[in-house]
């Protein structure tokens, strides 16, 4: 062996692994895991290959083809495919509105961390158990909010408002509130403190901060994550339909429950078409607006 | 960093003289025509949504959802459920990981036909059309995959293998299975090429290239986004016992259609605490390993 050693370049002798403790114990949870979840999962591979199982699929398949191109069908759907696109608007809109406020309190630097509450929050202990109150506050509800699938919200508010686009757009406006004013306050909180501690230094107001120091710096990234979640929202509104909640979903769910697979096929092109579609658009106006500010 | 306060702030002043120029006032201008099309079209109501007929019926659902039911025997299947939900999406997730990792070379251009590795190979079309009709279909395939709706993946399958969380696993991995699928390939397409040159320089061939020059710049952000589905997936299983998929979804929809709502909460709450769990393991682990 080491006479071996020199004759090879050392950059050629790849590292000998040693597992740490950290991965033997991980791995062994992940077998343990991995066998767990597969007896509670009651895997069965050999039932995709039965007879009966196959003969369904098969009946699925060729029962996809030809797509449903009627007119009788096709006209039925300009509704829900305006539908699906307005959900998605007003849902992701008023997830602005509810999740920019809630990310801002829940922006440590902003309510209680770092230079810009030194200061103020020295003297007065009230005050700074009031300001982490409420950052800790805004978290909280920022993760209930987004934890929660959105189908789940759905499924409540048609419960409590009943059928209809107006509970898709409750769903979409909850949940996505959550995830918006969560990546918002990272965001805000991984700007570059310079021009804020600069604005503070001429005894500029908070307000005058945020509006001078913090948004433009980071106005690019907030509106380029919230059109992504718009492009998300699309795609989610189009599902909500499966609980009630109006959109492309519930034309979905009804020709799957009538067994008219066919219209499924001409539902799901659809909705790929209209996805690829938002992904495109947004994906230029936000490489439009990412691209200028990086110049 | 020096240059950074100058140049913000001439951004900052470009940007106040043109707000008010034409091209913002067409936009602003077509965003609220959108909005007030959404809003009619949403059937939407912000006076019954402060304080009219909507909040009272959304406060009267609120308030019927308390207390939570905790008998300790509903408890117990919820656990169960739980932990049968969890069991399709990390089942699911590693499914998707199979089918996205063995479609992902094949649906890399610069694997395939294109770029460095195939500079010199000018001379053989068909090999070359061969490669490009394989990635083709691997680009399709996952295309297919993700364009189609877990949901209507799990109803598929239910109807296939019947109810369970079984058919729900499947669905989550196919699904998932596209979008990692996607993902990775944008990774692999965005590989830095200096060690493939270098390798390359040395004669190393393609496979050792692949080992030695690809893989390890790709696999952590692979083990990333894989994790990142993980977390996204707790949250779709759920969702998939809708169509009688198993787990918590199932017993949520139960609970919904027959007026449990005390039952309801408790569900709410074992969904928050799995999705919690999960998000917090694949976060410290995306910490540990990357």
């Amino acid at each position: 062996m080491q006479s071996n050693v020199p004759s090879t370049p050392a950059s050629l002798i790849l590292p000998t692994r040693r597992f740490s403790t950290f991965q033997i114990v991980c791995s062994v949870l992940f077998v343990l895991t991995f066998l767990g979840s597969y007896k509670l999962a009651q895997v069965k591979p050999l039932l995709l290959f039965e007879p009966e199982g196959r003969r369904n699929i098969w009946k699925f398949v060729t029962g996809m083809f030809p797509p449903d191109l009627s007119w009788n069908f096709l006209s039925l759907l300009g509704r829900p495919i305006l539908e699906t696109i307005q959900i998605s608007l007003m849902g992701t809109f008023i997830a602005v509105v509810i999740g920019f406020p809630l990310g801002l309190l829940a922006t440590s630097s902003l309510t209680f961390k770092g230079i810009l509450n030194e200061r103020e929050l020295a003297g007065s202990r009230p005050r700074a158990m009031l300001r982490k109150g409420s950052y800790l506050l805004a978290r909280a509800i920022l993760s209930l909010f987004r934890t929660i699938p959105e189908f789940v919200w759905a499924f409540m508010f048609v419960r409590a408002v009943g059928l209809g686009p107006f509970p898709g757009v409750l769903a979409i406006a909850i949940s996505y509130s959550g995830m918006l004013g969560k990546v918002y306050s990272e965001i805000l909180e991984h700007v570059n403190p310079g021009p804020l501690e600069a604005l503070q230094a001429t005894g500029a107001s908070r307000l005058t901060i945020l509006l001078y120091g913090l948004l433009p710096q980071s106005l690019p990234n907030l509106v380029s994550y919230t059109l992504y979640r718009w492009e998300c929202a699309i795609r989610a509104s189009a599902i909500l339909g499966f609980v009630g909640a109006g959109g492309l979903g519930q034309q979905i769910e009804i020709s799957m429950r009538m067994f008219n697979f066919n219209q499924v096929t001409t539902l799901v092109a659809i909705l790929f078409v209209m996805v690829a579609g938002v992904d495109a658009l947004s994906a230029r106006v936000r490489n439009a607006i990412l691209g200028r500010s990086s110049v | 960093m020096a240059h950074t306060p100058t140049q913000a702030a001439g951004l900052a002043g470009a940007k106040r003289r043109d707000l008010l120029s034409t091209p913002n006032l067409i936009f602003l201008a077509g965003f609220l025509v959108l909005m007030a099309w959404s809003y009619v079209g949403t059937e939407f109501s912000l006076r019954g949504l402060l304080g009219g007929e909507s909040a009272a019926q959304i406060l009267t659902y609120a308030k019927k959802l308390f207390p939570p039911d905790l008998s300790t025997d509903f408890l117990l299947k919820t656990g169960y459920w739980t932990l049968e939900t969890f069991a399709m999406s990390f089942l699911g997730t590693i499914l998707a990981v199979l089918i996205a990792f063995s479609l992902v070379f094949l649906s890399s251009r610069n694997l395939m036909f294109t770029g460095l590795l195939f500079e010199m190979e000018r001379n053989r079309p068909w090999v070359r059309a061969l490669r490009t009709v394989l990635y083709l279909s691997a680009k399709a395939a996952l295309n297919l995959l993700r364009t189609v709706p877990h949901l209507v993946w799990a109803l598929i399958l239910v109807f296939a293998v019947g109810l369970g969380p079984f058919p729900g696993m499947l669905a989550l991995g196919i699904h998932t299975g596209g979008v990692l699928g996607r993902l990775f390939g944008e990774v692999m397409e965005n590989v830095e090429t200096q060690p493939i040159e270098a390798l390359q320089a040395t004669g190393a061939s393609r496979l050792q290239i692949l080992f030695y020059g690809i893989l390890p710049q790709v696999l952590p952000e692979f083990v990333a986004y894989t994790l990142y589905r993980w977390e996204v997936n707790i949250r779709e299983a759920v969702i998939l016992g809708y169509v009688g998929a198993g787990g918590l979804g199932q017993q949520i929809q139960i609970a919904i259609s027959l007026f449990l709502e005390h039952r309801l909460l408790t569900l709410i709450l074992a969904i928050y605490l799995i999705v919690t769990v999960v998000d917090y393991l694949s976060a410290y682990l995306r910490g540990r390993l990357i």
